[in-house]
């Protein structure tokens, strides 16, 4: 039965690297772009090495490797990060139902590579629960990605003078683009992202900066609660 | 500011960042939730990914941008439709870069 189970596990871990592997076509160029930057910012390699295994988040070290540059004090760059990264509870919570019967350590353990991307690749697995070896292969495997794309990046810095040529820049952007319509899958979801996008943007103009984000999320979901029960009341 | 500092900001940040990832996770998923909260959270992934994309798209330097010169709304369009025909990650980021890249390149945007 050892043996079973183990070529089982092995070939979950394989299914879960297969299925980062969309994510390491976008992760690559912006931790590369990451690693270009924090290395222009005055960041040791150590240092740079360390903020993508320690911290892991995409948009939050881009941040702040913008404020390390600038010289922004140390409590701004990390209250900056809270605020930026602080979207990950609502993640969290929603993930949280496919992790039923899982053990405290493999819950910590598997919060610890929650990002936007690995999350939107769970959330879009239609079993209602997670497979523990899928889930750490792909957490893992985009995490590893990040990091050596980062190590790239810096190793890079010293020629190359901008990233835009290459269109780094747009990747982020692209990835999000196909990990949305991987989620949408009725007309409701399609009137929530359009509603979400367009709040997200006018609370953004309207000087929200970093919250804009959370509270057009909040009001969204909550919409689509909303229209979803009354379909159902009007139904039955 | 020296290295050593940079480090222990690194490691604030990585504590800010953690917390919020784990708690709602070892809180809520040995338990039951109430039937509206569980069809709220439905709506999470498909309400934050918009609200991160689509201020990308048309904000541009901390202003709405719908003009031509915009390149990466007008990119958005070929990627959304690779994305959505071919349901493939890896051909929309592909595509989005590559559009982006060639418009640069002849000196758009």
């Amino acid at each position: 039965m050892a043996t079973i189970e183990g070529t089982t596990t092995r070939s979950a871990w394989l299914t879960g690297v297969r299925r980062a592997m969309p994510l390491v076509l976008g992760y690559t160029p912006i931790a590369f772009a990451m690693g270009v930057l924090a290395q222009k910012a005055g960041l040791s390699t150590f240092n740079t090495l360390a903020m993508s295994l320690l911290v892991y988040a995409g948009s939050a070290q881009l941040i702040a490797v913008g404020l390390f540059g600038a010289g922004a004090p140390s409590l701004t760059i990390v209250i900056t990060t809270f605020i930026v990264n602080l979207r990950h509870l609502l993640l969290s919570a929603a993930i949280s139902p496919k992790l039923k019967g899982w053990r405290r350590g493999e819950i910590a353990a598997f919060a610890y590579e929650l990002t936007d991307e690995t999350f939107a690749v769970h959330a879009a697995d239609p079993a209602p629960q997670l497979d523990k070896g899928v889930a750490f292969g792909l957490n893992l495997t985009a995490q590893i990605v990040w990091v050596l794309g980062t190590w790239l990046g810096i190793a890079a810095g010293q020629v190359i003078q901008d990233v835009r040529p290459l269109a780094l820049d747009y990747a982020l952007p692209a990835m999000f683009i196909a990990l949305l319509l991987m989620q949408i899958k009725d007309r409701i979801q399609v009137g929530v992202a359009v509603l979400t996008g367009l709040l997200s943007v006018v609370l953004l103009l309207a000087g929200l900066d970093q919250w804009s984000v959370i509270a057009a999320t909040v009001i969204g979901a909550t919409v689509g609660l909303g229209v979803e029960t009354w379909i159902k009341r009007r139904s039955s | 500011m020296d290295q050593t500092t940079v480090f222990l900001i690194i490691v604030g940040m990585a504590v800010v960042t953690y917390i919020p990832r784990a708690l709602p996770m070892l809180a809520l998923s040995q338990r039951k939730l109430p039937e509206p909260v569980a069809v709220w959270l439905r709506y999470v992934p498909v309400a934050v990914l918009s609200a991160l994309l689509l201020p990308s798209l048309v904000v541009q330097e901390g202003r709405l941008d719908l003009s031509a010169g915009n390149l990466f709304l007008w990119a958005a369009i070929p990627t959304l439709l690779v994305a959505w025909r071919t349901r493939s990650m890896f051909g929309a980021v592909i595509t989005g870069m590559l559009i982006v890249a060639l418009a640069r390149l002849v000196g758009v945007g």
